[in-house]
């Protein structure tokens, strides 16, 4: 009886921190809900009254919209290559029996592990030789880098749980490659592929470090947002933020519901 | 007529082909955009075979100390990520569907959003008349303000709220793959639940414990967004000192020898958690 009451206390209080720590997680997400609503002019916790005008605000500002598209289209370009070059190279990291392969898989990881900033540099330095700064798609091919890790660890989990056999057996049906990828393999890693997409464009769309450096005049939303905190802090960027939340919600949402090992692009691997 | 080996042999060496045409625009794609360009950097730093620009850092005390400071900024970001972390992945392992899902969006949802949002959030958050120290002063926890933004502290507070979901994850699912029978049956065995915990739960566990240290060490240890927003100037990390050389001084050779030095940082740390990861892994295999 005694020693079940002890395992309950335990519980309660392990229970509580991890409420508390769930709890700090969040906190930073939650406050800028009230804020975007703030009928006040300047920046003030808690509001006095309640209006849509941040929102108007945003949605009124050509240069927001902009930057807002921009980003749209960069982090769109950004999952169509990390995508398409992502889900071949699982393909060969995790089927091919090739000697030099786990030195391969590093090369594919590294992106995650060399410092951003550093990257970013040395991106600036050839893309300002190659006149690329500002080009929007410059930055989309840049993110893909830092993209195809987690496309890459997605689908390569997703193919590790593929039974091989079906292929085999397609084939032996006279069916040809193409057609075996495309009715057999594909269809069955759908899960990992939504997952892998939504995330690979969720990375291009918040990505600060890289555009700081690449965008020129041309600012993505990140980057309007940066600039626009070190000036002045109004309430525009908490309506943008909350935007960006909701955004993000939906994405993770939809992920849940038709994808799969949202989890593991924890690089745990 | 070919033997079934040698015909066997040629379909796996057409496959292999296959795959490697398969993998090449993407490996394309991490040559020319990523593995160049960062060598290309590197090699600015000993142009004209000098090591004066490696001298210059070394000798100069402010690099020298802003690379310690930032070494202790991510080793606290590290043991802190690690206290909290704990706690969470072990309850989310127990709890049950609902908890674990609920927990896990939480934990998700902040993870995927944009570092700038949540850092936007902390500078309202912490400032002097901030919602933190409003609240503290509401409930009589404290009389003045307390000084939580553009300071260590807010530093801290903002890249630990940043990197959490680096140290949970990977050591939830190492507590997911310990089989729960075995503290049961240390439990059956007379091992109070304690006891069972530090003695068969928790070595099991570490595997991810190092994994997340490794992860969350070297992601702070280049930080960049978060020390600069919140930090207000008081407190430098060596990213910082990188920018800072490229864009007001273009000072490229000296920018890529900070970088290498980072970089090499990085790596043998990196290297070094893994090596332990790779110990442990075989312990418990």
């Amino acid at each position: 009886m005694r020693r079940h009451r002890r395992i309950s206390f335990g519980r309660i209080l392990l229970g509580l921190v991890a409420g508390l720590v769930f709890a700090f997680l969040m906190l930073p997400l939650l406050v800028v809900f009230p804020i975007s609503l703030s009928s006040a002019s300047y920046l003030q916790f808690p509001p006095p009254g309640l209006s849509w005008q941040w929102y108007l605000r945003y949605l009124d500002d050509p240069s927001w919209i902009e930057a807002t598209l921009r980003s749209v289209k960069v982090a769109a370009l950004c999952t169509v290559l990390a995508m398409g070059l992502g889900v071949p190279l699982a393909f060969f990291l995790v089927r091919s029996r090739l000697p030099g392969i786990r030195l391969l898989d590093r090369l594919t990881a590294a992106p995650i592990i060399v410092p951003t900033i550093v990257l970013s540099i040395a991106l600036y330095g050839v893309f300002a030789r190659l006149q690329l700064i500002g080009e929007w798609y410059g930055i989309a091919v840049a993110h893909s880098v830092l993209a195809l890790p987690f496309v890459v660890i997605l689908v390569g989990a997703g193919l590790r749980t593929f039974d091989e056999a079906q292929e085999q057996a397609a084939a032996g049906l006279g069916a040809r490659w193409p057609a075996i990828l495309w009715r057999v393999t594909l269809p069955q890693l759908r899960p990992s592929l939504v997952s892998a997409a939504f995330l690979a464009f969720i990375s291009s769309f918040d990505e600060l470090v890289i555009a700081m450096f690449l965008s020129g005049a041309e600012m993505t939303l990140p980057k309007k947002m940066f600039d626009n905190i070190m000036m002045e802090i109004d309430p525009t960027i908490a309506a943008v933020s909350v935007l960006q939340i909701l955004l993000v919600g939906l994405c993770l949402g939809l992920a849940s519901l038709f994808g799969r090992g949202v989890l593991t692009t924890t690089m745990t691997r | 007529m070919s033997s079934p080996g040698a015909s066997r042999r040629l379909a796996g060496r057409r496959r292999e082909l296959a795959l490697l045409a398969f993998a090449t625009p993407a490996l394309l794609l991490l040559g020319v955009v990523f593995a160049w360009p960062v060598l290309r950097l590197l090699s600015l730093s000993v142009e004209g075979g000098s090591l004066e620009h490696f001298e210059k850092a070394a000798l100069d005390g402010l690099y020298v100390s802003v690379l310690g400071d930032s070494l202790k900024i991510a080793a606290a970001v590290t043991a802190i990520c690690l206290v909290l972390a704990y706690p969470v992945a072990f309850w989310l392992s127990r709890a049950g569907r609902i908890g674990a899902a609920l927990g896990l969006f939480a934990l998700l949802l902040p993870f995927w959003t944009s570092v700038l949002v949540r850092t936007y959030a902390w500078l309202v958050l912490l400032g002097r008349n901030g919602v933190v120290n409003r609240a503290l002063r509401d409930w009589g926890l404290i009389e003045a303000p307390l000084p939580l933004l553009h300071n260590m502290a807010g530093v801290l507070i903002g890249m630990v709220q940043v990197l959490l979901p680096y140290m949970v994850l990977p050591i939830y699912a190492a507590l997911l793959r310990v089989d729960p029978d075995l503290s049961r049956a240390a439990e059956g065995l007379g091992a109070p639940p304690w006891r069972a915990f530090l003695r068969v739960t928790f070595p099991l566990s570490l595997t991810g414990v190092s994994a997340g240290c490794a992860l969350v060490f070297v992601l702070s240890l280049g930080f960049f967004i978060t020390p600069a927003l919140l930090g207000g100037g008081r407190v430098v990390m060596i990213s910082m000192l990188i920018e800072q050389q490229v864009r007001e001084f273009l000072d490229w050779p000296f920018a890529a020898a900070l970088s290498a030095v980072l970089l090499l940082v990085t790596l043998a740390i990196y290297g070094l958690i893994g090596r332990i990861t790779r110990g442990g892994r075989l312990e418990a295999a």
